[in-house]
């Protein structure tokens, strides 16, 4: 392959790599010295194998696949802590060195000190760091915190740093390793503001997780690997069926996907016409209207327009109520109780509506709309991750939820 | 991208130096920095603490095999009568110099592996690693050395034109330590008991070089015995007690011989000169090789 084509950010051309593993390790001098032959033995693991791919520039890649499967490594390969052992990388721009947020951060030192320590890392000279050191600050918003140890920071403000200081150095690819696993649910909601921030200012970023909640919200293309090799490249939605067809060795069911691919080969709105998707989702208040903001005690309804592809007998029809943080509130599904959503034909547009009374605390929601065949309602015909959201408005006691609840003291 | 398509440019793995000197420079210096700066934190006494140790062994060397045991006794001297003067500058000089080559050996051997979660997570010249335990046992150093000079003058060492030599032999031993630091740090990664070994090895050298034991003590042994002049060959050899003996010389008094003087002749420590370059050579290498696949071997 010639240089990458104009307006590529990292291309891996058939790359491959393979870790040594002596059958005996043998760490120590002494018994080197009584074995010298030994241990020239050696297991191959071919952690990667044939891998090419080509990412745009500002492109949000993802990289997923279990544990084992080689995503780390490539990030490793791509970043250049690892080199590879056939074919070849090359990036175009500033690639920060981090594949971690906040490596190398040391907590008995202040805010400052990490940040030109990370700035020097990333190739900064000491001169440019310092007077970087201003912007970095500024962006974190941590101003009259920058000469306090980062033991004492919060969590919060720990990834404002981290983040700040990974793209302190216009650095246009960033490479970002499982973040979302670490830190406890606020952080994880601080790590979300920032990527989007991120992806609003078109830096092309990397992104290696095995949470295909995280990929499919985030990532434009995703590459699924498995056993070093590339299974899949394309939209994440799609990544996303073909891992949890690895993990659970079940693709979630795709009716159309089969016939109308062979007869409508090249006509793109065909197939699209023929699959089962939602085309709206929305709150609606008491009197039928929609609303983006309830309070708190006034009933509510979560309602989506769904396009059927197929025919379908007792489709499942169902919307979730998450938090900003995605814990799931509520889920609310059309075959509660046994009940039967009838039968319906290929092309035939549906609303739901699900009716509840508001017990939620003040915050806001996302409502994720789907369509499952008959069934578990496992097997999603269509899915919208955080299609609608509402703003409750009222009190915030503390709790999730704002059950009424009837207070009785007596005296004995 | 506002100026156009950057530069394309290939990736390769890591390496020793990462291909460019200016970012290794700066990044050694802060982390030596980084590491000094966090050794006197939050500490009232700071510096004192690092003064403590070599001051004590001083005293307690000083106690025991000059007052009590009367090594190096101003009769010992053999061809080099008056070679004990200022017997406490030249055994504190020599503690001082073997401290730092003691701190930035030991404390290279286990660095790299130390330091794990930085080589796997982020591209970076890997030679700033041990080289940055080299320069902050150098800024130890260079404290010392002040409190040396001071106990010197005290002494009645005077100023003399050799002190020029000093940025010599200084460079000298920061050049040897760094060779060994490389190699230590670089084999450490695949054996684990160098770091055992290497301790022995430097009780070894301790009493292999000029610091309790002075050159002209061990001159007048060797003299007076005739036979073991192979073992003093290799003695002289050792490129610390070159440097140790000149120090020692130059810096505190002329009555004690240099080294050319004490082995009659400039070939052997030439050649401890060139076991250091040699040193040198060897251990970049072995780093270098080891740099690419130091992140998948830890």
């Amino acid at each position: 392959m010639a240089a990458p084509a104009a307006g590529t950010a990292i291309s891996v051309d058939h790359v491959g790599k393979t870790f040594r593993l002596p059958r005996q390790r043998y760490s120590t001098l002494k018994e080197r010295a009584l074995n010298p032959r030994r241990s020239r033995v050696f297991d191959e693991l071919h952690a990667l194998e044939d891998i090419s791919l080509e990412i745009a520039d500002g492109e949000f890649f993802g990289i997923v696949g279990r544990n084992g499967s080689g995503k780390s490594t490539l990030l490793k390969c791509i970043a250049g802590i690892y080199g590879v052992d056939r074919g070849r990388i090359a990036i175009a721009g500033r690639l920060s060195p981090f594949i971690e947020l906040g490596v190398g951060f040391n907590m008995d030192l202040t805010a400052r000190d990490n940040v030109v320590i990370n700035a020097i890392m990333l190739g900064l000279s000491r001169r440019e760091a310092h007077a970087r050191f201003d912007q970095v600050i500024e962006f974190a918003e941590l101003g009259e915190f920058i000469d306090l140890k980062l033991k004492n920071y919060s969590s919060g403000m720990l990834v404002r740093l981290a983040f700040a200081t990974a793209i302190q150095v216009d650095a246009d690819i960033l490479l970002i390793d499982e973040v979302l696993a670490v830190g406890d649910a606020a952080f994880q909601q601080k790590c979300f503001e920032q990527f989007f921030r991120l992806k609003r200012e078109r830096k092309t970023i990397v992104f290696v997780s095995h949470d295909m909640y995280s990929v499919e919200r985030f990532c434009d293309r995703a590459v699924l690997l498995e056993r070093g090799r590339m299974v899949q490249l394309g939209a994440p939605h799609d990544i996303g069926r073909a891992y949890h067809k690895l993990n659970f060795g079940q693709l979630p069911h795709e009716p159309s996907q089969g016939g109308s691919r062979d007869s409508a080969a090249g006509e793109g709105e065909a197939e699209t016409e023929a699959r089962t998707r939602i085309a709206d989702a929305w709150f609606e208040d008491v009197n039928g209207t929609r609303v983006t903001s309830a309070d708190q005690e006034e009933p509510l309804a979560m309602c989506f327009e769904a396009c059927l592809g197929v025919d379908l007998a007792d489709p499942v029809f169902a919307a979730t109520l998450r938090t900003e943080l995605g814990h799931t509130i509520l889920v609310a599904r059309s075959d509660h109780g046994g009940a039967s959503s009838g039968s319906f034909a290929a092309g035939e547009r549906v609303i739901a509506r699900f009716d509840m009374p508001n017990w939620l605390t003040a915050s806001r929601y996302m409502m994720t709309p789907s369509v499952a065949a008959a069934g578990t309602g496992a097997n999603a015909l269509a899915l919208v991750e955080d299609m609608a959201s509402i703003h409750v408005l009222g009190h915030a006691r503390g709790g999730i939820l704002e059950m009424p609840v009837d207070v009785r003291i007596e005296r004995l | 991208m506002s100026d156009g398509a950057p530069a394309v440019h290939r990736v390769h793995g890591p390496s020793a130096l990462g291909g460019d000197l200016r970012r290794f420079w700066a990044l050694t210096f802060t982390l030596a920095r980084t590491e000094f700066k966090l050794r006197f934190y939050g500490s009232v006494l700071g510096y004192v603490w690092t003064l403590v140790r070599p001051l004590l062994l001083f005293g307690v060397l000083w106690v025991v095999f000059t007052v009590i045991a009367n090594v190096n006794h101003s009769g010992a001297g053999g061809r080099f009568p008056g070679a004990e003067q200022f017997r406490g500058a030249q055994l504190l000089a020599s503690i001082i110099l073997f401290t730092f080559f003691t701190e930035a050996t030991g404390g290279a051997v286990r660095s790299v592996v130390d330091r794990e979660g930085l080589v796997r997570k982020v591209r970076f010249p890997r030679l700033a690693i041990p080289m940055s335990i080299v320069l902050l046992a150098l800024f130890n150093l260079c404290l010392n050395l002040i409190v040396v000079f001071i106990f010197a003058l005290a002494e009645g060492v005077r100023p003399q034109l050799s002190w020029l030599e000093l940025p010599l032999l200084l460079g000298v031993l920061i050049f040897f330590a760094a060779g060994v630091a490389m190699l230590l740090s670089a084999l450490f990664v695949h054996f684990r008991d160098i770091q055992p070994i290497w301790e022995v090895v430097l009780q070894v050298l301790m009493y292999a070089s000029p610091i309790i034991i002075s050159l002209p003590t061990v001159l007048a042994y060797v003299e007076s015995h005739h036979n073991p002049h192979a073992v003093f060959k290799v003695y002289m050899l050792n490129p610390l007690v070159t440097i140790f003996q000149q120090f020692r010389h130059a810096i505190i008094t002329h009555a004690t011989p240099t080294p050319m003087e004490a082995v009659g002749g400039w070939g052997i420590p030439i050649a401890s000169m060139v076991l250091v370059v040699a040193v040198f050579v060897v251990g970049f290498a072995v780093f270098n090789r080891a740099a690419t696949r130091i992140a998948e071997n830890l």
